[in-house]
């Protein structure tokens, strides 16, 4: 069973997509080395080979999306004879793809006898450089675009240098885009100065993506998950694929508008709650901890949860499932769609072990790093657009959770309190709340000794 | 650092690499009496290279010992001197000779402190000078500091500079561990400036001695020598060659190599030793380990052809690696990397 497939990688996976390859056809790999990073709907992840060989074909090139099953390599003796290429994705393997290969294996067991020069030359001899098939880089039947794409054979890989393919990472850079100018088309810094320089992700590499065709696909696989209108595209529009990330974001949500939903909504008197972040910071601040409003809140949440089992809770079809372990999730945006990191056991955890978990969390969601185990498993959400001015809003839920709760903005406010108009600050909390799962009462309640519990918030630091 | 270097050494005189030995043996057996030299040659001839020049009448027989002709007993006498308090320096003529020693040196004089739990270190020093170039032919012309430096228990320091050569040597001395001082034949004569005062080097610490950024040339003793100068023939031409001078083989500063190639992306690496399991491949596998994204180039290296070095001055010539060599290599890293000029 030589073949590697696209492996389901999270619940919610159903198609990958290659993030790049970390083996190159005719590497030897071993069981248990990485042969690629699959970027799937959450994360990028990595793709480990089950069985030892060599690594005779990728069928997949970087970029493109496959469903869970596909094959997308053949890991074999080297023969060449391996792989029952019934599944392989129609991009398949040039006829010439097992030289380079050859030509790799005749390099690294040739006898030095000058070997940096050997080096070099097998470098040099080795045929041009990788590159998806053209319909990868552009667009299907776009003679323009493909005539801007790098002269790579049907199947080649891609060729650069480990700091080109570091920075294409952190800069976005489609590779299969860019030409190698380096020894045997190599890809080397200089080649992709310009789209450091500019800043400018995929969209402004030399292969501009053409619009109808992939935009039509795209869109037919979303509209297919929502039933939901979908637009035509005008000759104006600018089309933008969408990402792995943002297709699971929009059918999620699609998901979520199918919950009979009501909101709640309270005003915090957030003063106690200011104040005691203030102190914290300002005694902390030499060692260097930091909490922010929305630590104490994560905490708060995580404490009046625990005692609200029935909120901690989901949906589980036939059944309600109340959960042991409080995993609260935090909601964060990403540049191209939204994750939410959880916290697990946020009930048995400081504020501070909260915020520098969360702060780690969000740093990696934002570089793509999450695990799945680290997004999965919530028992309940917080979103908080506070940070942007918002003063109230509503959640979607988060399925199959229970609940989640909306934080906005802390602002001074003309209040009445003992019957004189006092400032104080006050932030509205909105808690989204999946009805079948719960009843407007016992959603109150947690609601309402949340409230209380961030009124008089020392509770939760105990 | 680099700027407070240059001005200690401004106001330094100079003085040779031979000399700046002598000094530190000279005022270390004058500081501790425990401090004694052993060797072929090194009293009355006053050593093969003079090091020692002076040391026999200034300190008297029972300190400075001339040996027979017998490296593997004198190496052992000099580890049973250092295991009862001495701390003996010891002179191995060439360190093709240290083969006749090799048993002592890494069997006894590495693995003592170890094997017999720690009852006794052994505070000794090797010095022994490496490096073709001279016409002594293939067996009196070799670099096989890296046999030294595999060694754990053994520490090998390779000074490039008088200034080094002086502030090892004395390291060397003090500290409680076998040491291997390196020195080359073909540096005995350079000149450099040599602050005043007592300099103690540290273990384990490479030196950016040329600072730049377009690409990493790193080398050790007189292959440092050699790097620096390149840098400074290629800066004319606007190519900017950061040379880090490894000083210390063992323990290896793995830190510093990483950190300038991690700035410049390409490194090349100039050893006099052979290519093969040489010190190049140590510092290519440390790149590899410590600074993979950064590399825009694969790492060179530059070594001595693998041959036994000929007699003839002009086989021996081409056999060894040299600026020429060093700057062919860099030019096609550059070129690779469309470096423009």
């Amino acid at each position: 069973m030589p073949d590697v497939f696209m492996p389901r990688l999270s619940d919610t996976m159903t198609e990958g997509a290659i993030a790049q390859w970390l083996k190159s056809e005719g590497d030897t790999v071993q069981r248990g080395d990485v042969l690629a990073e699959i970027e799937t709907d959450k994360a990028v992840m990595d793709l480990e080979a089950y069985e030892g060989g060599i690594l005779e074909k990728i069928l997949v090139q970087p970029g493109e999306n496959v469903a869970i099953g596909a094959a997308i390599a053949v890991i074999g003796d080297g023969s060449g004879s391996s792989g029952g290429s019934t599944d392989a994705a129609p991009a398949g393997p040039a006829p010439a793809e097992a030289a380079p290969a050859e030509s790799d294996e005749t390099a690294g067991q040739a006898a030095p006898a000058a070997p940096a020069a050997e080096e070099e030359d097998a470098a040099v001899a080795a045929p041009a450089e990788a590159a998806p098939p053209a319909e990868a880089a552009a667009g299907d039947g776009d003679e323009a675009a493909k005539a801007a794409a790098p002269a790579r054979e049907p199947g080649e890989k891609i060729k650069a240098t480990p700091l080109v393919r570091s920075l294409a990472r952190t800069h976005d850079i489609d590779l299969a885009t860019v030409t190698g100018t380096g020894p045997g088309g190599r890809i080397v810094r200089a080649d992709i100065e310009q789209l450091i320089g500019s800043g400018s992700p995929k969209a402004a590499a030399p292969a501009a993506p053409a619009p109808a065709a992939p935009a039509a696909s795209a869109s037919a696989s979303a509209s297919a998950a929502s039933g939901a209108p979908v637009g035509t595209v005008q000759p104006d529009d600018e089309v933008v694929p969408m990402s792995q990330i943002r297709k699971v974001t929009a059918r999620r949500l699609t998901e979520a508008a199918l919950v009979p939903v009501f909101q709640l909504t309270t005003v915090l008197d957030a003063s106690r709650l200011t104040e005691l972040r203030r102190d914290v910071n300002t005694r902390l601040a030499e060692s260097g901890v930091k909490i922010s409003v929305n630590d104490l809140i994560v905490r708060a949440v995580a404490v009046a949860l625990a005692a609200h089992p029935e909120v901690n809770a989901s949906f589980g079809g036939d059944a309600i499932l109340r959960h042991k372990h409080v995993n609260v999730g935090v909601a964060v945006a990403l540049e191209d769609g939204l994750v939410v990191p959880v916290v697990k056991d946020a009930d048995r955890k400081s504020v501070s072990a909260i915020g520098a978990e969360v702060k780690d969390l969000a740093a990696r969601a934002r570089a793509g790093r999450l695990k799945i185990d680290e997004m999965s498993g919530g028992t309940f959400s917080v979103s908080n657009l506070g940070m942007y001015g918002i003063d109230t809003f509503t959640a979607v839920i988060n399925p199959p959770e229970a609940a989640i709760l909306a934080v906005g903005a802390t602002a001074d406010e003309a209040v009445v309190v003992d019957g004189e108009v006092q400032i104080r600050p006050r932030t509205r909390l909105t808690l989204t709340v999946d009805h079948r799962v719960l009843d407007g009462a016992t959603a109150a309640a947690f609601l309402r000794d949340l409230t209380d519990l961030l009124a008089e918030p020392l509770r939760i630091l105990v | 650092m680099a700027e407070n270097e240059d001005k200690t050494a401004a106001s330094a005189p100079e003085i040779t690499y031979r000399q700046a030995l002598h000094d530190a043996l000279r005022e270390e057996m004058v500081r501790d009496e425990n401090v004694i030299l052993l060797g072929e040659e090194i009293g009355i001839f006053e050593g093969s290279y003079k090091i020692t020049a002076g040391l026999l009448d200034e300190f008297g027989p029972e300190r400075v010992r001339d040996t027979p002709i017998a490296e593997e007993g004198f190496t052992g006498a000099a580890i049973g001197a250092a295991m009862l308090g001495m701390r003996p320096v010891v002179e191995i003529m060439t360190i093709n000779f240290s083969l006749i020693a090799i048993d002592q040196i890494v069997n006894h004089a590495a693995k003592i402190y170890g094997m017999f739990g720690g009852q006794t270190s052994v505070p000794m020093v090797i010095r022994t000078p490496g490096g073709g170039g001279q016409q002594l032919a293939a067996t009196h012309s070799q670099n096989l500091e890296v046999w030294y430096a595999h060694i754990p228990g053994l520490k090998v320091l390779a000074p490039s500079t008088p200034a080094d050569a002086k502030a090892m040597l004395t390291a060397a001395i003090r500290d409680d561990d076998p040491v291997l001082l390196l020195e080359n034949l073909s540096l005995y004569n350079t000149k450099g400036p040599v602050p005043a005062g007592e300099q103690v080097a540290e273990f384990g610490r490479a030196k950016v001695t040329v600072p730049g950024s377009d690409i990493t040339v790193v080398g050790y003793s007189r292959s440092a020598v050699i790097a620096a100068d390149v840098a400074r023939r290629l800066a004319p031409q606007g190519i900017s060659v950061e040379v880090v001078d490894l000083c210390s083989l063992r323990p290896l500063d793995r830190v510093t190599v990483c950190r300038s190639v991690r700035k410049t992306g390409k490194a090349v690496i100039l050893e006099d030793d052979w290519l093969t399991y040489g010190i190049g491949a140590e510092i290519a596998a440390t790149i590899g380990e410590g600074a993979f994204d950064y590399l825009d180039a694969p790492v060179r290296r530059v070594a001595a052809a693998e041959i036994p070095l000929p007699y003839a001055k002009s086989l021996e010539k081409i056999a060894l690696p040299d600026a020429d060599a060093l700057i062919r290599v860099i030019n096609e890293q550059l070129d690779a990397t469309r470096f423009a000029r």
